[in-house]
C-alpha cells in the first residue's frame, strides 16, 4: 500500500471570468521514506495539487479525482473532523514564506505546542520538553529560551526552522515542503535541505519537495515529476531525467539553465505559459514547442510508458530517432 | 584599454538607527569601504547574501543616496549632490520586481516617455513617441504594446518594459538589481539574452547585482563577493569560479546547487548566519562562521589585498 496515491486529480477554480483549470489530471504515487520532487514554473499547479491533498484550498476550488488516498484512506470522502485529525499529524506541510505563515501575535513556542496539545494530548511539561527537543533537532541554538520569542524577533532562516519543527512535531508520515528554501540565502538553503533529508532518513517519512529550482532538484531528489500548465509532463528518477529528458519541455527547460550554457546567448523557450483564455486545444506545450505539428495542436497527447519517462508527448519516438530536427 | 566609466574608491554608507528614545542612536554600517572600476561594455557582478550591502551600493551608484565616505567618479565627473541632477541621466537602474516597479495607471507609451518629458524639455511630442516606439522594438516588444497597461503583460514582458524605460535617456551605465530573480527559468534566459544583445549594441557598462551564482557565472566579466558591508574577494569571473581564495567565496560556491545530479558534491557547510549589522564583531566579520579562523582573525579586519585577484583574508586558500 502506497503512502500517498493520487489518480487523475483535477482542480478547477471558479473565477469572475469563468472556470479555470489549475491542475489537470495529475497522478502522484509516493512510498514510505521516498523523496519526490515536483518541479515546474509558476502557474504549473504544483502547489495547488498538494494543497488539494491537504484540504487547504478555498471554497472556490472544485476538486475531482479518481483516487486520492493516504495510507489507504480515501481523502475525497473523508469528513472534515477526520481530516483535521490527519493533517498536521500524519501529514504536514511547510510553506514557502516563513515570515507570513507564522502567527505574529503568539510566541513560536505557543504555536509549536498547540499542535502537540491537540494532536498528541501531552501535558504541559511533556509539551515543553518535546518543543525543546524539536528545536534542538532542527538546529535552533539555545532552544529553551527561543521558545519565548516572537516570529519577528528571528531571521528568515530561523523562522523556517520553526516551521519545520512545527511540521515534524507529531512525527508525520508524509511531509510536503512547498518551496521551503526560496526565500532564503544559499548558505541557509543548504542547511535547511540537509536538515530535511536527515529527518527523512531518521524518521522514514515520505517527503514531497515542491520547487522551481533545478539545482535543488538535482542535489536532493530521487524521483522527479515535471509539471507544466497543470499537467504532469514527465516523471523519471533524477539522474535519468538530467541525463536524458524525453519531453521537449523538460529538455528545453534544462538547456535554458545558465550553468548548462555553451555560448553567451542562451537557448530560450519562446512565448509564455498559457493562461485562462489561451489554453490550446491539444498539447498544452504545443504553441512553444519546436517540434509541434498539426496533430499536437489538435489532439491532447497521452502519456508514454515508464521507459520513456511517462512523457506527455505525441512525438517522443520521432524526436528520439532524430526525425523531427 | 578603454577608460573606466565608473570609479569608486572607499565608498561607504552608514545609517543612524534609533534604539529606544533614551539610548544613543547606533550606527549601522551598510557599506564599509568598497572600491571598483567599471568599463564600458563590461559587466561587474556583485554577489552576496541578503544584508551584505549590495543594494546600498546600487543606491549610491544611481545617486539616490549620498555616500557617507569615499569618492565616486562617473564619466570623468566627481559626484557630489550638486551635480546629481545633471549626472543622473548617465546611470539608470532596473529593479528586481517588475510587478512593483511599473505604475499600473500609466500606459507603456507614457511610462517610456516620462523620462523624456522631464529631462528633454525641448523635445516635441511626436519625437518622444517615435523614440518610445523605437525602444519598444529594440527590447523585443510589439508596436501594439505602446497603448497597453502594465497589468496586461507577463513578468518577462514587464521586465523588458523596465529595461526599455531605463534606456530611454541613453545611459552609459545600467545598474541591474536582481533583474531576473523574480522570473521563471524559461523567461530568465530570454531577458539575459536581451541584456547581452543590448550591451553589445550600446556598449553599456553593467553593474549586475545578484545572489544567483549560476547567472553570474554566465553573465559577468568581473565579480565582487561581499560579506557584511565589505568586499571580501574581487577577481575576474574565470579566476573566482576556478580558484576562490576567500573561505566565504569558496563556501558560497560549494553550497550553490548545480543542476547535475551526478556531479561531485563537496559542500562546505557553514554553521550559523550572517551577524546582525547592528553589532558587527570585532575583526573579520566572517570569523565566527569560518573553519580557518584563528585568534588573529577576531582581532583585526583584513584589508582587500592583491593585484588582479584581491582577497581580504588573513589565511587565504
Amino acid at each position: 500500500m502506497s503512502l500517498l496515491r493520487i489518480r487523475n486529480l483535477s482542480v478547477d477554480f471558479a473565477t469572475a471570468s469563468g472556470q479555470f483549470r489549475a491542475v489537470d489530471g495529475v497522478d502522484v504515487t509516493l512510498e514510505k521514506g521516498e523523496l519526490l520532487a515536483i518541479v515546474g514554473e509558476s502557474g504549473s499547479g504544483k502547489s495547488v495539487s498538494m494543497l488539494a491533498v491537504m484540504g487547504l484550498l478555498p471554497w472556490t476550488a472544485t476538486i475531482t479525482a479518481d483516487e486520492m488516498s493516504f495510507e489507504g484512506r480515501d481523502l475525497t470522502k473523508i469528513t472534515p473532523r477526520e481530516r483535521r485529525s490527519i493533517i498536521g499529524k500524519d501529514m504536514a506541510m511547510i510553506f514557502q514564506e516563513p515570515m507570513s505563515s507564522l502567527n505574529p501575535c503568539f510566541t513560536v513556542g505557543f504555536q509549536i505546542k498547540e499542535a502537540l496539545r491537540i494532536h498528541m494530548g501531552m501535558d504541559r511539561a511533556t509539551r515543553n520538553n518535546r518543543a525543546v527537543e524539536l528545536f534542538d533537532q532542527v538546529g535552533i541554538p539555545d532552544a529553551a529560551s527561543r521558545l519565548n520569542t516572537f516570529p519577528h524577533q528571528m531571521s528568515g532562516g530561523m523562522n523556517q526552522r520553526v516551521m519545520i519543527a512545527m511540521a515534524i512535531a507529531c512525527n508525520p508520515k508524509l511531509l510536503i515542503a512547498d518551496e521551503p528554501t526560496t526565500a532564503l540565502d544559499v548558505t541557509i538553503q543548504a542547511q535547511i535541505l540537509d536538515l530535511l533529508i536527515r529527518l527523512r532518513d531518521e524518521q522514514d517519512m515520505g517527503l514531497v519537495l515542491i520547487t522551481h529550482d533545478m539545482g535543488v532538484v538535482a542535489e536532493t531528489a530521487e524521483r522527479v515529476s515535471v509539471q507544466y500548465a497543470g499537467q504532469k509532463v514527465e516523471e523519471q528518477p533524477v539522474k535519468d531525467l538530467f541525463r536524458h529528458p524525453y519531453h521537449p519541455y523538460t529538455s528545453a527547460l534544462l538547456s535554458a539553465l545558465p550553468e548548462r550554457a555553451t555560448s553567451k546567448i542562451l537557448p530560450t523557450i519562446p512565448g509564455v505559459v498559457p493562461g485562462q483564455f489561451d489554453r490550446p486545444q491539444g498539447c498544452l506545450f504545443s504553441p512553444r514547442c519546436q517540434f509541434a505539428d498539426e496533430k499536437c495542436a489538435q489532439t491532447p497527447p497521452v502519456p508514454c510508458g515508464p521507459e520513456q519517462g511517462r512523457a506527455l508527448c505525441h512525438h517522443v519516438d520521432a524526436i528520439e530517432a532524430g526525425e523531427m530536427a | 584599454m578603454t577608460q573606466p566609466i565608473v570609479k569608486a574608491s572607499n565608498l561607504a554608507r552608514f545609517y543612524e538607527v534609533k534604539d529606544g528614545f533614551l539610548s544613543k542612536p547606533k550606527t549601522v554600517k551598510a557599506l564599509a569601504g568598497v572600491d571598483f572600476e567599471l568599463s564600458p561594455g563590461k559587466t561587474l557582478a556583485v554577489v552576496g547574501e541578503s544584508g551584505c550591502g549590495k543594494s546600498t551600493l546600487a543606491r549610491l551608484i544611481t545617486m539616490i543616496e549620498e555616500p557617507t565616505e569615499g569618492t565616486l567618479n562617473i564619466d570623468g565627473t566627481e559626484i557630489t549632490p550638486s551635480v546629481w541632477a545633471d549626472m543622473r541621466e548617465t546611470v539608470a537602474i532596473v529593479f528586481q520586481d517588475p510587478y512593483g516597479s511599473l505604475n499600473p495607471r500609466q500606459r507603456i507609451g507614457q511610462i517610456l516617455e516620462e523620462p523624456l518629458v522631464i529631462n528633454r524639455r525641448d523635445m516635441s511630442a511626436a519625437d518622444r513617441e517615435a523614440a518610445a516606439r523605437e525602444m519598444i522594438e529594440m527590447v523585443g516588444l510589439r508596436p501594439e504594446h505602446y497603448d497597453r497597461y502594465p497589468h496586461m503583460f507577463s513578468g518577462g514582458q514587464r521586465q523588458r518594459i523596465a529595461i526599455a524605460r531605463a534606456l530611454m535617456l541613453d545611459p552609459k551605465v545600467l545598474v541591474l538589481d536582481e533583474p531576473v530573480s523574480a522570473l521563471d527559468v524559461s523567461i530568465q534566459s530570454q531577458i539575459l539574452n536581451l541584456l547581452v544583445e543590448l550591451q553589445d549594441r550600446l556598449d553599456l557598462a553593467y553593474l549586475f547585482i545578484s545572489h544567483d551564482l549560476s547567472v553570474v557565472k554566465h553573465f559577468a566579466d568581473d565579480v565582487i563577493v561581499m560579506y557584511l558591508a565589505r568586499a571580501v574577494e574581487k577577481a575576474s569571473k574565470e579566476t573566482l569560479f576556478e580558484t576562490p581564495r576567500h573561505p566565504y567565496s569558496k563556501a558560497l560556491l560549494s553550497t550553490t546547487p548545480h543542476a547535475d545530479p551526478e556531479g561531485k558534491k563537496e559542500r562546505i557547510k557553514l554553521e550559523g548566519e550572517l551577524p546582525s549589522p547592528m553589532n558587527v564583531p570585532l575583526g573579520c566579520a566572517f570569523a565566527a562562521r569560518c573553519w580557518l579562523a584563528t585568534e588573529a582573525c577576531r582581532k583585526s579586519v583584513p584589508n582587500l589585498e592583491g593585484t588582479d585577484h584581491k582577497v581580504a583574508c588573513l589565511h587565504p586558500l
